[in-house]
Formats: C-alpha cells, structure tokens, sequence
C-alpha cells in the first residue's frame, strides 16, 4: 500500500510504469526501487535461501545486507532494495544463487 | 586513472561535512556515495533533532540533509559522484570504484571514511521470515519511497531509534501493536515515548522475542516477560498477531574498507562492533586514511557532522591547505565534540572512545 495523507510528508502523483513478476503485470513508479514497488502491491517474499528453500523479503533496504536479491532481466543477484524500476522490466523470483550464462 | 587530494567516501552528514570543510579551505574533493542520492540516513529522518543551533538542533532530519547538499554544491573544488561505490583500497593507494557502473581507479593522496553503519539484526527463530526488517528500513520504505511496510508492526527496541520509527509509523498509517525493550525502563527520548503513550501504544518493558511466526510471511511473534537476570519467566508466553516486525537493535560500524587497507581494529561494545583506532584528529593507523560518522563509532548525525569538519579541516591542512581561521574553527569543532558528549546519555560513548582514540597513532 502506498501513503495517502501524511502530516509532515508529500507524495506527489508520479508515473506509473508496468514490469512483470514472474509473468504476472504489476505497476510502480518510474525509478523507485523494485522492492518499493512489490511492496506496495502487496509482495514480500523476494527470494529463496540457496540451501534450505526459507523465504526472504526485504531487511535493510539500502542495500547492506543481500536479503533482496532477485533475477531481472535475466541477470541473477540483483539487490531490488536498491535497483531503480524501469518500464517493461522482467523480474523474476530467483532460485538458489542464480545462473550466470 | 582520477587524481585528487583527497577522497571521501560516503556522503551522509560525516563525509558531506568532510567534504565541504576541506573543499573550502581550499582542496580538491572528491566525493563518492554509493546511493543515487546524497545524504546518507537524515533523508529518512522527518522528526526533529535535539542538540545544539551549530548541529542544526530543531530541524528535521531530512531538511539537515538538504542544507549539506545544498551547500556542498555551492562549494569549488567539491566533484560529487553518486552511484559510486568504493570497492577497495590497495596497499599501493590505489582505490577502485564502480561509477554508474564502469570501473574505474583513483589515486588520492589521503583518503577520509565515512561508510556509516548498517543494522544488526538478532538470534530467534524464524527471524529470516518477510515482514521482518530493521527500523531504517521501515523508515527508508515509508518516507523516503512512501510505501507502507506493513498494516500492524511490533517494534523491538525502545532506544531512540525504536521510539522514533514507531512513532513515524502511526503518522504513516500504520497501527503500532507495541514496544518490547529487555530492559526495565526505555531507553529512548522521552518526547517520543510519551506520544505513542499518548496513543495507546503499549510499551513491554522487560519483555523480549521469543520467535516469530509464518508460513511464507510474518504472521505472529511470541514474547515473554524476562526476569531481573533477562532471561524469560516461563507460562509468560504472549502471542501478537502482526504482519511486520521492526528490529531496533543497534547498528555496526560498516568497516570493511577499513579493514582491508589494513587499519588496526579495536572491538568496542559500546560503539556498536569493532571500529578503527584513531588521534583526535580522525587519523587511523594508516598514514592516509581518516575517519569521521558511524563508522567511526555508531553516536548520532549531530557528531558525525562535527566528526566530519575535523576530519575535513585537519587534513585539508595536512595538505598544506590552512585557512587563517584554522586554529579557532578547529579548537570549536573539538570543543562543540566535547559538548555533544557531556550528558549523562554518552557515557556509554566515552568509555568506548577511551578505548579506541589514541594520544598518537601510527
Ligand atoms: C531512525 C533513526 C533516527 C535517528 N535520529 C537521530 C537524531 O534524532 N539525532 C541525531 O543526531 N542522529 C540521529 N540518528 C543517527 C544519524 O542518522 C546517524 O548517526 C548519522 O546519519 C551517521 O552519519 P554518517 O555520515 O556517519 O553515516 P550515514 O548517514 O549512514 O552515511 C554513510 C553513507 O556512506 C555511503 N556508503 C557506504 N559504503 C559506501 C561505499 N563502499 N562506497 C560509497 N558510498 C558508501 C552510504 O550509502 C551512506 O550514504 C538517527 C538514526 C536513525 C537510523
Ligand atoms: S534488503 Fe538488504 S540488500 Fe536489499
């Protein structure tokens, strides 16, 4: 969910750009981290833990701590806490530690 | 190949403020932050600071920041490079950087750190579920992207950071289910404190987390009463329902620079994790490499700013780069460091800093 009505704060109206997760169509503002996007449309889980399968999301949000790597574009290990929203991006949830071609 | 006198690394309130003292009295900065935007953690920060007028007491943080930018775009001798990430510093002084994504190499002739800190995070089960994130992150996702972290949180720490963020969570929308502090009492500005009093928030003093609950998000935790040893009574088991939990556990000094360009590291509990021995005037036990902000030792912006000056100031002047005002402005800084670090709150900082700052290093 996206902030509304703030007592110190202004979010003005941006464009909307649409990439997709896994196949499916989401919208998020132009240039906002991928992961501000997934969370305001309500998506958490960003991953997989390489060995025993955990979800993870998001935990530091600047991008110290690799909890958020995600494949976009086809490129594995994408930090999505830090990686600006593009229009037409393809993220995708990412299994173990990504192929490198 | 970049040449510059000096490199700075960070552009949070320390490596701004090195930057714009050193640039002022005259050399040749460059200034490198990894963001896409300057300002380090006071973007985030909408309350205002305390302190005192020459550390901009009263406004908030975020507007702090824009002061800095602001001004160290009105500097000469400032080039400022965001997304820009130091990779590392070689024993031969060379200091590579990923610039907008293209490497490239530098050769500074002194180098000052101001990497900040990053969140700790802390031992229970399921603590790796989404829905679980540290305060500047919630902080990071609500005011600086607008994006709500969660519907209920639960907030862990009730230091000044936990105080603060829960605070800015209800101005955001967001419902607060509580305040858990192993400690007996909270540790954080009272100011703070008492409006989320105010607003029904309960605080559980000498509480903590046993484990979190979830499938594949944060669906509950479960906390306990601690007894006067901190360890947890039995039968006090609470659960609460909530689909965000907040760590406000303290941050470490993000040292790794420091570390490889072989700078001797001292463990100070009281600063938040290992961090560099240092003189008064910032310089580690490397010959060119300074330090100034969290990394140095995880206090607040106020002295990171003052930390920043010094570092910029002294080595501006080590390069041969004095102002006439040297000697007052920098017997000011120290003195307004000293003051910063009076009350009754630092104690806990000076003794780390009696561990940590040498009479003479190197
Ligand atoms: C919730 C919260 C509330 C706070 N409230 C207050 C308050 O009321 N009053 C107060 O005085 N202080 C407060 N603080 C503390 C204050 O924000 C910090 O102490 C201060 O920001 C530290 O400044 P710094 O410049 O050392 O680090 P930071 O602000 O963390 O800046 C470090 C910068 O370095 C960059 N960086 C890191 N590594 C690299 C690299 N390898 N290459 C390039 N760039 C890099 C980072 O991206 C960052 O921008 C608060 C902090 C938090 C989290
Ligand atoms: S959430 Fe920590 S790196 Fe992205």
């Amino acid at each position: 969910m996206r902030i509304v009505n703030h007592p110190i704060l202004t979010f003005p109206q941006q464009d909307m750009v649409t990439f997709t997760l896994n196949g499916q169509k989401i919208e998020g503002v132009a240039g906002e981290p991928i992961a501000a996007a997934l969370h305001a449309a309500d998506i958490k889980v960003l991953r997989h833990s390489h060995e025993r399968h955990r979800p993870r999301g998001l935990f530091c949000a600047i991008g110290n701590c690799s909890s958020c790597l995600m494949t976009v574009d086809g490129i594995p290990n994408i930090r999505v806490c830090i990686e600006p929203l593009r229009a037409g991006m393809v993220v995708e949830t990412q299994e173990g530690k990504g192929k490198i071609i | 190949m970049i040449t510059t006198e000096i490199l700075v690394i960070g552009a949070g309130p320390a490596g701004l403020m090195a930057a714009i003292h050193a640039a002022e009295a005259g050399a040749r900065v460059l200034l490198v932050e990894r963001a896409d935007r300057l300002g380090g953690q006071l973007i985030k920060q909408t309350h205002k600071f305390f302190g005192s007028k020459a550390e901009f007491a009263g406004e908030r943080g975020m507007d702090i920041a824009e002061k800095l930018i602001n001004w160290s775009s009105d500097v000469s001798g400032i080039t400022i490079w965001k997304n820009a990430v130091v990779l590392g510093i070689y024993p031969d002084g060379v200091v590579t950087i990923s610039h907008e994504g293209a490497f490239c190499t530098a050769r500074p002739k002194k180098i000052i750190i101001a990497t900040g800190a990053s969140e700790k995070t802390m031992a229970f089960p399921n603590n790796d579920l989404p829905g679980i994130y540290g305060a500047g992150a919630v902080q990071t996702l609500m005011n600086v992207h607008g994006v709500l972290p969660a519907k209920r949180i639960l907030m862990i720490g009730a230091g000044n950071i936990g105080v603060i963020v829960a605070y800015q969570l209800l101005q955001a929308g967001v419902e607060v289910a509580g305040i858990v502090e192993a400690a007996p009492q909270v540790g954080g500005y009272r100011v703070h404190a008492a409006k989320l009093q105010r607003h029904g928030v309960p605080i559980y003093t000498s509480h903590s987390i046993q484990l979190a609950h979830g499938d594949s998000c944060l669906e509950g935790v479960t906390i306990s009463k601690l007894d006067e040893k901190w360890q947890p009574i039995a039968g006090s088991e609470q659960y609460i329902a909530v689909d965000g939990l907040c760590l406000a556990v303290g941050l470490s000094p993000l040292t790794e620079l420091l570390w490889q360009a072989g700078c001797e590291m001292k463990f100070a509990g009281e600063l938040g994790g290992y961090v560099p021995l240092r003189d008064a005037n910032m310089k580690t036990t490397h010959e060119n490499i300074y330090v100034a902000g969290d990394v140095s030792g995880v206090e607040e912006a106020s002295a990171a700013m003052v930390e920043g000056k010094l570092a910029g100031l002294y080595v501006a002047s080590v390069l041969g780069h004095k102002k006439d005002s040297f000697t007052k402005e920098f017997q000011t800084a120290k003195s307004q460091l000293a003051a910063l670090r009076s009350g009754p709150a630092s104690v806990k900082i000076c003794t780390g800093l009696s561990k940590v700052v040498l009479e003479e290093v190197g």
